[in-house]
């Protein structure tokens, strides 16, 4: 159990822009325990000195199993994790991942954390998921566990950005919606809406909630991540829309 | 000492006093919640503490808002690691609360509209230790904060001063609650930064 939880040396493997402003890092992690998802790690960077700052961040990535002893070939394969960091700008911990980082570079991380935010396969409920912003990172975690396991759950993703370049995973989404049936993507936008969108900009609401959303009669499970006061408008909204409180499940991030 | 990341010198942010280790200063107020807010209206609001013979003593908002209160600033640290310092609050001592209360329980279980739970012992509540709060910086307390009623022991982590409370159940043997069962540390010092089960 104590082992559970200590820091591991996180390699990067490579990474990638998500958006302008949020950078993917894929991490080896040889003794990876495997994930949900949903869950969340800490990361811990020490400068030469000593001085040392710890941040958390969702895991993007799909679970990965725990290494099998006796797994076809993959004993003592490395664990894989990804994250995608969302700089900050007065951030301390964020413009070193974003911008600093390269291939090679080690970090320290431990986790996974938390097991109320997670989406596991054996869940047989249709699935909301609403993401404002950077919030969609643990959400595209569940998306894409539903993905690998060939999930038949109906999910629903409402994800809101400002304009469509700050849509992270813009492509894979498209493709996924194509690929893994029963997958329905609705953006909404709150600044620049792409041309030809049928409404103008505007945040999310009632009416984007009760059309892209399931029919509180549906019960499905709910998970809504963003900055405190999407999570709250979304997950108000949901209640009036009656839902059920106890199968909606938030997850709300402030900065740094 | 950890490994040293290459090219990472930190901002130095501020190294206070008042920051536990691990911990950043926030200025604004995060939330932090596993679900959405309850709203409960002040005429149904009601606080009980209930001990370990089953014994009930409660309060409604009429009651509870004409007992003694204090005014008093305190920092507080949540297990995300921001910490906000010189926070003000007003609110009723646990010591005025359980003043009639018999019990020879050393823990308990705080609990909460929407169904939190924590556990908390009961020497961490006393001796002026921790309150219930209705009041944050000089305005009622917003629904978002746990509002109208929150738990508040600032010297454990913020995931001890439960949101919503509605309950204290005196317990024999110490339990995990909502976010304990879930891996997080059973006691929660800041300044230990027992964060998670090990720690």
């Amino acid at each position: 159990m104590k082992n559970r939880i200590s820091w591991r040396v996180a390699t990067v493997s490579s990474a990638r822009w998500e958006t302008a402003s949020a950078r993917t890092l894929v991490l080896d992690v040889p003794d990876w325990p495997g994930h949900l998802p949903g869950q969340h790690i800490d990361v811990r960077l020490t400068a030469e000195d000593g001085y040392t700052a710890q941040r958390s961040y969702s895991i993007a990535s799909a679970w990965t199993p725990a290494p099998s002893a006796t797994g076809a070939g993959s004993a003592g394969a490395p664990g894989t994790v990804e994250l995608t960091i969302q700089r900050l700008d007065d951030g301390e911990v964020s413009p070193y991942l974003t911008d600093v980082v390269e291939p090679g570079d080690q970090i320290e991380l431990r986790g996974p954390v938390g097991g109320w935010f997670v989406w596991r396969e054996k869940q047989t409920a249709p699935v909301l998921l609403i993401a404002g912003g950077s919030g969609i990172v643990p959400l595209m975690a569940m998306i894409r566990a539903r993905g690998e396991a060939r999930g038949r759950q109906p999910f629903r993703l409402i994800y809101s950005v400002r304009t469509p370049e700050d849509a992270a995973y813009a492509d894979e989404l498209r493709l996924r919606v194509r690929e893994n049936p029963g997958l329905d993507v609705h953006f909404v936008y709150t600044r620049k809406a792409p041309d030809g969108w049928p409404t103008p900009p505007k945040r999310i609401d009632v009416a984007a909630i009760n059309s892209h959303g399931w029919p509180p009669d549906f019960q499905p499970d709910c998970y809504v991540c963003g900055p405190t006061s999407f999570v709250e408008t979304a997950a108000d909204i949901l209640v009036a829309l009656g839902h059920d409180p106890k199968r909606i499940r938030t997850e709300r991030f402030g900065g740094a | 000492m950890g490994i040293i990341s290459r090219g990472f010198g930190g901002r130095r942010r501020e190294s206070l006093p008042g920051l536990p280790p691990g911990q950043y200063l926030t200025h604004d107020f995060p939330v932090l919640s596993a679900g959405p807010t309850p709203r409960i209206p002040l005429d149904r609001w009601k606080f009980t503490i209930t001990t370990e013979t089953g014994e009930k003593h409660s309060w409604d908002w009429k009651e509870f808002t004409a007992l003694p209160a204090e005014e008093f600033t305190v920092d507080i640290h949540c297990v995300t690691k921001w910490s906000k310092l010189g926070t003000t609050w007003k609110g009723v001592a646990l010591d005025t609360l359980f003043e009639d209360v018999e019990s020879a329980a050393d823990y308990t279980m705080a609990h909460s509209y929407g169904g939190y739970t924590t556990n908390v012992p009961l020497d961490d509540l006393l001796e002026g230790k921790a309150w219930l709060v209705y009041e944050f910086d000089g305005e009622p307390l917003h629904p978002e904060h746990g509002g109208p009623v929150r738990l508040l022991v600032p010297h454990l982590y913020f995931w001890k001063s439960a949101i919503w409370v509605n309950g204290l159940q005196m317990i024999n043997e110490d339990e995990p609650g909502f976010w304990e069962a879930g891996g997080y540390h059973m006691y929660g010092d800041p300044w230990r930064e027992q964060r998670y089960q090990g720690d």
